[in-house]
């Protein structure tokens, strides 16, 4: 506590450093996640191996699956976001797929009755309606990534993850709390946030009261 | 007008055609209710009309253009569509769900708003109190008319129902029928209704359609499908009570012998009633003979028991009582 009071810009500065560093994840994420859940939608066999992929992917340890793109990637903040982006696409690109797979076919097929194309079906309909499923795979992206993020900073991702570490080998607990409390407080805003706006999305859709 | 030539249907793997040589003719301005068992074949019949699903062989002419040399989506805006579940929008405002094939056409605003609010008064929805509101908010029934709303908005020539009233509660749901049939007799669509009700088909079908196996067994007015089932099955399907359904397309008016003095103290039924009713005031009150009336000084005619049995037997109709369409060709 006395740590993070005396060097509360250290800890803003790592604070907004892992923001940054998270949004900018979060932001390459969903520029892949949607188009590839998108098809993934539509094509059975991509929809089965993104699947397995995302639930095989999710069991493998972060640290380990850092570890293991050090020798392909070096270290660094460029291959620490490729790290967190790599670990959480999936699970966003699984998100984007099975909400896009929920909106019901009655409507689908009164749209496509109605003479909508494909591609304004797929913005008028299908994303509108798949929207509040999306923005929760968001939510959980968003978290995972922030919690991944800290980990990542074993791989030079800089952030809340270096007070971590930093304390861990000075042995300076007050550093280790600072980073870990920050990093929670983050996480629960984040996720407070965007469950507020999913809700709202909910009842926009009209799906969910 | 609808023309189905020679359409079958084979999904691929299945054992046999879904849809098997159909050839059916619906004239401008009439509805046809599509009837059978389940599985029989209706809901791909009538989806292969607006091409949601690809015939397998065949030709299906609407409104005098081959459909199959068409695009699709085009096409499709240029067809009414309206299925059980209604599939209304659920982000979408009642006002925005009306407006979808106006708006996928291009019209202007203007144009679109008077649309939306003059389809909603037709369907019986005060365009001010209903206009707003989210599908969510609405009665079963209510959400049907926003569906036939919908799929009239943009002034289609013909219209393909698929069930359109199978969600609906029975009182509303009668409702419904006389209402809709109502509007699409006044506006002169082309209609497929598919139905697996027979008393749906017979209240809302200029024609009746019986399907089975994907086969078409039996294409005419209901009255003659009613008295003459074109084989057993059919027979079977329409029920053992069917002579009786029959009696509920006829008006006391039409059957009787007009300008004939009733016996003394005959029971009164009134023009426009159905023989079904007319039967049950006979039943009741033990009568041979009812005395017609339709509020002016004296009879019209008489309706006999006799003319009821005979009506009900579908034998030749010598007062030409059953007289709802023309005759198909
Ligand atoms: N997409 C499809 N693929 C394969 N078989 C289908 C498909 N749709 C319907 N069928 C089959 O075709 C037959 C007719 O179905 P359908 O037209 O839905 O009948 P109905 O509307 O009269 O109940 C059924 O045996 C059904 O199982
Ligand atoms: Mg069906």
């Amino acid at each position: 506590m006395v740590w993070a009071i005396e060097n509360g810009d250290v800890l803003l500065e790592a604070t907004l450093q892992h923001l940054a560093l998270v949004g900018q994840a979060l932001a390459i994420s969903l520029a892949i996640a949607l188009p590839l859940g998108i098809l993934a939608a539509r094509r059975p066999r991509l929809h089965g191996v993104v699947m397995a992929l995302a639930g095989a992917l999710y069991t493998v340890p972060a640290l380990a699956l850092f570890a293991l793109l050090v020798p392909l990637m070096g270290l660094g903040q460029g291959p620490a976001l490729v790290a967190i982006v790599s670990y959480s696409l999936l699970v966003l690109t699984r998100n984007v797929a099975v909400a896009l797979r929920e909106v019901p076919a009655d409507i689908l097929d009164a749209a496509d009755g109605m003479g909508f194309s494909r591609g304004r079906r797929l913005l008028r309909v299908e994303l509108p309606l798949a929207a509040p499923v999306i923005l929760a795979g968001i939510r959980l992206t968003a978290v995972l990534q922030i919690s991944v993020a800290t980990v990542a900073a074993f791989i030079g991702a800089g952030g809340l993850g270096d007070l971590i570490f930093q304390g861990i080998t000075q042995d300076h607990g007050d550093k280790v709390v600072a980073g870990a409390v920050a990093a929670s407080l983050l996480a629960v805003a984040a996720d407070e946030s965007l469950r507020r706006l999913e809700t709202r999305l909910r009842l926009a859709t009209g799906l969910a009261g | 007008m609808i023309r189905l030539e020679g359409v079958g249907k084979h999904y691929p793997g299945a054992a046999r055609p879904a849809v098997d040589g159909i050839d059916l003719l619906i004239e401008e301005g009439r509805t046809c209710a599509l009837i059978g068992p389940s599985g029989c074949g209706k809901t791909t019949t009538l989806r292969m009309v607006n091409r949601l699903i690809e015939p397998s062989s065949g030709r299906i002419v609407v409104a005098g253009r081959d459909v199959t040399a068409a695009d699709p989506v085009k096409l499709r805006r240029g067809i009414g569509y309206v299925i059980q579940g209604t599939g209304l929008f659920p982000h979408l405002s009642v006002a925005g769900n009306v407006a979808t094939v106006p708006r996928l056409l291009g019209w202007d605003r203007a144009r679109i708003a008077a649309r939306v609010d003059a389809m909603l008064g037709l369907v019986g929805l005060d365009p001010a109190l209903f206009r707003d509101r989210r599908p969510a908010s609405l009665s079963g029934g209510q959400r049907q008319r926003v569906g036939v709303a919908r799929a009239l908005a943009a002034d289609p020539p013909v219209l393909l129902m698929d069930e359109p009233f199978a969600a609906v509660d029975p009182l509303e749901r009668g409702r419904l029928q006389r209402e809709i049939t109502e509007i699409l007799r006044r506006l002169r669509k082309t209609v497929i209704l598919v139905t697996h009700d027979l008393d749906e088909a017979i209240r809302m079908g200029d024609t009746v359609a019986v399907m089975r196996d994907g086969r078409l067994v039996q294409h005419d007015r209901p009255d003659q499908v009613l008295a003459a089932p074109a084989d057993a099955f059919v027979a079977e399907f329409l029920g053992s009570d069917r002579a009786l359904r029959r009696l509920t397309l006829l008006t006391a008016a039409a059957a009787c012998r007009s300008g004939e003095r009733p016996p003394e103290g005959a029971p009164e039924v009134p023009a426009e009633a159905s023989l079904q009713v007319a039967l049950s005031i006979l039943l009741g009150s033990g009568a041979e003979a009812l005395a017609v009336v339709d509020g002016g000084p004296r009879p019209v005619g008489t309706l006999s028991l006799a003319a009821i049995r005979a009506l009900a037997a579908g034998l030749p109709d010598p007062s030409g009582a059953v007289a709802r369409s023309p005759p198909l060709v």
